[in-house]
């Protein structure tokens, strides 16, 4: 059909006669589509500004970047942002606390959606259950700053209604915001509130698929409410369990610059410092943009080989993967 | 559907309705708390410990907060890159999933392509600060909406939703002597009435809670939204920031307890008041159905 559309193109554009290739067929779609072009315009040239732009910007991490030089004048210098980072004290300490953080993540909230969700379904009761999932589902839609905050009014030395708890029962208060060792617990507290919920959704759905056909099947064969977790339930929603554990992977040194930030001081920085507050201080607030970009990058760098990584551990294990 | 008679499974369900409202109430309590010692006075939050209603109701922090200019002001500006930031979102994103979801325009793969990789890999912090100052958005309001224009997650679930709307009224359209434009404003963005209104939300609450994009491109005080001047209101003068002051013994907190729960309580109640209508959509299942394709 395509070709039947050239030739009468080529027919009444003689100048088309001559090269009837390829260019006259793009040429041919962009006239035919040329709404759907100008459509599309504006959106290409936001990606190609905001996110591709970016991309080649990520180039000083091998400059020494001036910004009164700009990007073309700056000097070239390879590796050595790299280099410094890897042989600086920071470099043990944000790859400390930053994999702490992550790991905790991955083992403490990551599983509780999964439980959660198994126990709404095992409720009969409609009108409890859609009560229950609009209250959880609350937290997701708070903000960050809000939850900080909330948080630093609740477990604050002065007043705070968890501290006056703890004075009474031992008698004096404990400083939750400012020292480091409750640093790490107070973000998993937050976390697992403001995520389990919302993180229920895409498990509940999964559940809504299995069959009810096995379940009878189940019974009929004497199999127990465990054993029907088990064979039945569990086999069901595992490829959905993978799919969230490689998204999870892939965002695994990501532990959201604007929680830490908000929940980081200047006497719990020893554990609060992870890559992407490292960032946004040595860049933002000190102003060594390439030093600061070389940092990202490495981190940007090995989350991708963690997604490409758990995808295929993922394929080999017999599961679907995301590509 | 499936009964359990025994005594252990009794046991379980009944567990198991306590855990799971425990847990609900856990999650909604804080916010009620805060509500109530909004309206609480003082000395009430300092000498009750907890509490639902308050003994003597005081307007007394709310009126503090709407006499304090830079809050109003605040209050003021995210209304404005609410409004006018989900607006952007919205034009975006539907003039660019409109064509995607069109399966024969050309270099349609390419672009697919290029949104996808976006999603997996990005230039990061200091590289997009870059291309922002070079825009010369920095420092306006515009920066706090452009940047993040398009969310392409939410993209290619319009895109995908566009693909399913039935083709014959399409045709039916452009018989009629519509071109692109009208097939996507006559036909398109009415039949998808719930998915904007869903997508707007989303948007509209990311605009409302956004405190990085204020953080990273807006210098100006007069300029911040309400999430920076909560985080003032809250975390500064709780002087943990500033570290100094706390190590000194004769520091006192100064009494304001009831302004920083009345702050947080404005910073909130906007997302739950429009809760009701975000909920009304994904539990029907407009975004599961999308969200799983």
């Amino acid at each position: 059909m395509k070709d039947a559309s050239s030739s009468l193109e080529a027919m009444s554009e003689p100048a088309l006669i001559v090269k009837p290739n390829k260019r006259s067929a793009l040429f041919q779609s962009l006239k035919r589509d040329k709404w759907l072009y100008l459509l599309v315009a504006p959106g290409l040239l936001y990606f190609l500004l905001f996110k591709y732009l970016p991309m080649w910007g990520v180039l000083i991490a091998f400059q020494d970047y001036q910004p009164f030089l700009g990007f073309w004048h700056s000097e070239w210098v390879g590796l050595d942002n790299f280099k410094f980072f890897f042989q600086s004290p920071d470099f043990l300490r944000l790859f400390k606390n930053t994999l702490i953080l992550s790991f905790l993540n991955l083992v403490l909230v990551f599983p509780l959606p999964i439980i959660v969700a198994l126990m709404l379904n095992e409720l009969k009761n409609a009108l409890v259950k859609r009560g229950i999932q609009t209250l959880i589902y609350v937290p997701h839609f708070i903000s960050m700053v809000v939850v900080t905050s909330m948080t630093y009014v609740f477990f604050t030395t002065s007043g705070g209604y968890i501290n006056e708890i703890v004075k009474n029962v031992t008698g004096h208060t404990i400083p939750f915001l400012t020292d480091p060792q409750w640093f790490r617990p107070l973000i998993i507290i937050q976390t697992v509130w403001q995520t389990t919920g919302w993180s229920t959704i895409i498990i509940l759905a999964a559940l809504t698929g299995v069959n009810a056909e096995l379940y009878e099947a189940a019974m009929m064969d004497g199999a127990g409410r465990w054993r029907q977790l088990w064979h039945i339930t569990l086999p069901a929603i595992r490829s959905t369990i993978v799919i969230l554990l490689i998204l999870k992977l892939g965002h695994f040194l990501d532990n959201g610059f604007e929680h830490i930030y908000l929940m980081s001081n200047s006497l719990n920085r020893s554990v609060a410092d992870v890559f992407d507050t490292y960032v946004y201080y040595i860049g933002l607030t000190s102003g060594q943009f390439s030093f600061a970009t070389a940092v990202g990058l490495f981190k940007s760098i090995i989350s991708i080989i963690l997604v490409l990584g758990a995808n295929k551990l993922a394929k080999k294990f017999g599961e679907e993967g995301l590509y | 559907m499936r009964k359990w008679n025994s005594t252990g499974g009794k046991i379980f369900d009944c567990l198991n309705y306590v855990i799971l409202i425990l847990f609900a109430v856990c999650t909604v309590l804080p916010f009620i708390y805060i509500i109530a010692g909004s309206f609480a006075t003082d000395a009430e939050l300092r000498s009750r410990a907890f509490f639902i209603i308050p003994k003597t109701i005081s307007m007394d922090a709310y009126e503090y907060i709407f006499s304090n200019g830079s809050l109003v002001r605040s209050l003021g500006v995210s209304v404005y890159v609410t409004i006018i930031g989900t607006l952007v979102n919205m034009f975006f994103t539907m003039t660019m999933a409109y064509p995607l979801s069109r399966r024969d325009l050309r270099g349609r793969n390419k672009i697919l392509g290029l949104v996808i990789f976006s999603m997996l890999f990005g230039g990061g912090m200091i590289p997009t600060y870059m291309v922002v100052k070079g825009l010369g958005l920095l420092d306006t309001y515009w920066a706090l909406m452009i940047p993040g224009a398009i969310s392409a997650f939410n993209l290619i679930i319009v895109k995908n939703f566009f693909q399913e709307l039935p083709k014959e009224l399409e045709d039916a359209a452009r018989i009629d002597g519509c071109n692109e434009l009208g097939v996507l404003w006559r036909i398109y963005l009415p039949l998808s009435k719930p998915i904007l209104a869903t997508f707007s939300l989303f948007y509209a609450v990311g605009h409302w809670n956004d405190f990085t994009a204020a953080l990273l491109y807006i210098n100006s005080p007069e300029k911040w939204p309400l999430q920076v001047i909560l985080r003032q209101v809250v975390a500064l003068s709780q002087n943990v920031v500033a570290a100094g002051d706390r190590l000194d013994p004769n520091f006192v907190e100064p009494p304001a307890q009831t302004v920083k729960m009345a702050t947080i309580a404005v910073g909130t109640v906007p997302i739950l008041l429009v809760y009701p209508f975000l909920q009304k959509y994904f539990t029907k299942g407009v975004l599961l159905g999308s969200v799983k394709s």
